[in-house]
């Protein structure tokens, strides 16, 4: 059987998602989003800068490529909403991501303003992917809204502290019928690993590749790393014991 | 409660015994450990800590870089006037020196919005001398409506305002404000701001918190350094970034650091900051506030400035002048302070490229 992931009617290859903030230098997307292979690639409505040709970040980005804007700067829902439409009416279609973080200390995003925001987009129409923390009751809410995925928080943005949040994504993988894609937090590709291996459907990485010594080369590395636990996860991984496991048991007679 | 109550605490704080205390342990210690509080803060600020400067600008250099990215932000700041109700002893536009003063016509502004735009500048700070009579907020109302048209984030730098006029600028399309408390120390403040409304210390100190509480997007507060003690100075302008981070954490918080620079009048600074101090600062700040914005002005040098790109400096004015109509007005005008770094924004935007960072002229949407 095909394993396919699906988002917004869109069937993806490549379950690596690419931020574009923090790069030394925006020629240097064009590289890291062909060895990545991502096919989704989020950008700032607050960075894009349609009237300068240098600095208009979509420039770099390949035409092939799903540009999910996201809402970053937005402290509550209505500022969301806003930012969205200004987005799709500035020509960057209908995927968007769903930032709303009132938190300038810890960046954490609120899940209240989330669910409201994900509610009033997906109603007009947008494929609505809200970045989360991990909590299963907001992730049924943001179902319910109508949103395309959740995106729960593997550690706080800019962390590279990988995957503190384990358990609880674990939970919103196991309990919600959506594509659950980790975003923010991510630093070795072993994390990124780490997470398709219990099930995410895709993982969403900026800082790790932006701030790499070699942001193409790392862009690669993630991307094998995801492919490698996906396909861990789909033969199934082994189960772990507390003790050794002898080749030859003693009660092997029997 | 204000953040005078906080700075009571420490008023009368001996910041001397306190030095004297600390060890080279400590400093080591607070450098590698996750999160610093206020006293670990001032330890890093110490003498002791400008020991271990380059283990401090290590660890600077990489939370910087984790939360901000290989980034520097960019704007240019436009004088709209020059009019000052106030005399501090240390500025030019003190109401006492004679200088000539001008403010800007609305066709003014409209020219110098347009030369600045041109060099793709896309956010712009708005600053006056402290006038309400000669800059009342229906005027600065009326230069943003023009602004706004040119730039996708207007901040402000003028007189403190009152809470409901700090709403009815945000509305009008403001997004960010700086104000400086000048010196935290308040027989210094009272002692160099010898006439007019700025004699009020408190109202001056609560003005970015009243920003606060009307919904503004982002504050940056800073002392001039070199009014008073360089230590305790800073110490206390942490404390005033931590108080209202903590308080208002939907506001982005960031700081200058302002060093005296040579300008119209007698006054001499009480403290020399050395590049080393500067630096510091910087960097000791980074540790104690790792989300936070730091401005770097066309005060320092250029060298200087392409030196501390990815110490822990976010964001850098570009292309500065400092009169009133200096980019357009072929009439002169005394600058509030002379200019280090005198390069135009394309020449600051390749020595950005060059070090590595990507200037970033667009980090905001009027929306």
């Amino acid at each position: 059987m095909k394993d396919k992931l699906v988002i917004g009617g869109r069937e993806l290859k490549n379950r690596l998602f690419i931020g574009t903030g923090k790069f030394s230098n925006n020629r240097i997307i064009p590289d890291v989003i062909k060895k990545s292979g991502a096919e989704v690639i989020t950008v700032a409505l607050r960075r894009i800068d349609f009237g300068s040709a240098e600095e208009n970040m979509l420039n770099y980005i390949p035409e092939d490529c799903i540009l999910m804007p996201n809402t970053s700067g937005a402290r509550n829902a209505d500022e969301a909403v806003r930012i969205a439409k200004l987005a799709r009416a500035s020509g960057c279609g209908n995927w968007i991501k769903i930032e709303v973080i009132s938190d300038n200390k810890y960046l954490l995003p609120d899940n209240f303003e989330t669910v409201k925001a994900t509610e009033i987009l997906a109603k007009d129409g947008f494929v609505v992917l809200p970045y989360m923390s991990p909590d299963l009751m907001a992730a049924k809410r943001i179902k319910e809204a109508g949103a395309a995925a959740v995106m729960p928080l593997g550690a706080p943005i800019g962390t590279n502290k990988g995957l503190k949040t384990k358990e609880l994504v674990k939970i919103i993988v196991d309990e919600i019928s959506l594509p659950v894609i980790v975003d923010a937090g991510l630093g070795k590709p072993s994390e990124a690993a780490e997470c398709m291996e219990i099930g995410v459907a895709a993982v969403l990485v900026n800082t790790a590749i932006a701030t790499a010594g070699n942001p193409a080369v790392m862009a690669e590395a993630f991307k094998l790393a995801v492919k490698a636990g996906r396909k861990a996860y789909l033969s199934g991984c082994g189960t772990t014991n507390e003790f050794a496991n002898a080749s030859s048991p003693l009660t092997g007679f029997l | 409660m204000g953040f005078y109550e906080k700075y009571l605490q420490f008023r009368d704080f001996d910041f001397e015994s306190f030095f004297k205390k600390v060890t080279d342990n400590d400093v080591l210690r607070i450098i590698q450990k996750d999160g610093v509080n206020e006293m670990e803060f001032l330890a890093l600020l110490s003498p002791k800590g400008e020991k271990y400067l380059e283990p401090m600008a290590e660890k600077s250099q990489r939370l910087t870089l984790q939360h901000f990215g290989k980034i520097i932000f960019l704007y240019t700041p436009m004088y709209l006037a020059n009019y000052c109700a106030n005399q501090c002893v240390y500025c030019s536009f003190n109401v006492e020196n004679r200088i000539s003063r001008k403010k800007l016509t609305l066709g003014e502004v409209e020219k110098e919005a347009g030369i600045i735009a041109g060099e793709g500048i896309r956010h712009i700070l708005i600053l006056t001398g402290e006038s309400r009579k000669h800059t009342p907020v229906s005027y600065i109302k009326s230069c943003i409506e023009i602004l706004k048209k040119y730039f996708h984030s207007v901040t402000i730098e003028i007189y403190p305002l009152d809470r409901d006029e700090y709403k009815e600028l945000i509305d009008s399309g403001v997004d960010g404000l700086t104000i400086y408390q000048e010196v935290y120390n308040e027989k210094t403040y009272k002692a160099l701001h010898l006439k007019g409304p700025k004699k009020d210390y408190g109202y001056r100190m609560d003005a970015p918190e009243r920003a606060c509480m009307s919904g503004m997007r982002s504050v940056n507060i800073g002392t001039l350094l070199g009014l008073d003690n360089f230590i305790k100075e800073s110490f206390f302008m942490g404390l005033h970034a931590q108080y209202l981070q903590n308080k208002y954490p939907g506001t982005e918080m960031s700081i200058s650091l302002p060093r005296l620079r040579p300008h119209v009048g007698v006054f001499e600074p009480e403290c020399r900051v050395s590049d080393k101090s500067l630096v510091q600062l910087i960097i000791a700040m980074r540790l104690f506030m790792p989300r936070l914005g730091i401005t770097l002005s066309t005060r320092e040098n250029a060298v200087f400035r392409d030196n501390l790109i990815g110490l822990g400096i976010t964001k850098m004015s570009a292309g500065s002048k400092t009169e009133v109509g200096g980019y357009a007005l072929k009439e002169r005008t005394e600058g509030q302070f002379d200019i280090s770094d005198t390069r135009n924004v394309e020449k600051i935007k390749a020595a950005i490229y060059k070090k590595g960072y990507q200037p970033v002229f667009k980090d905001w949407q009027n929306i």
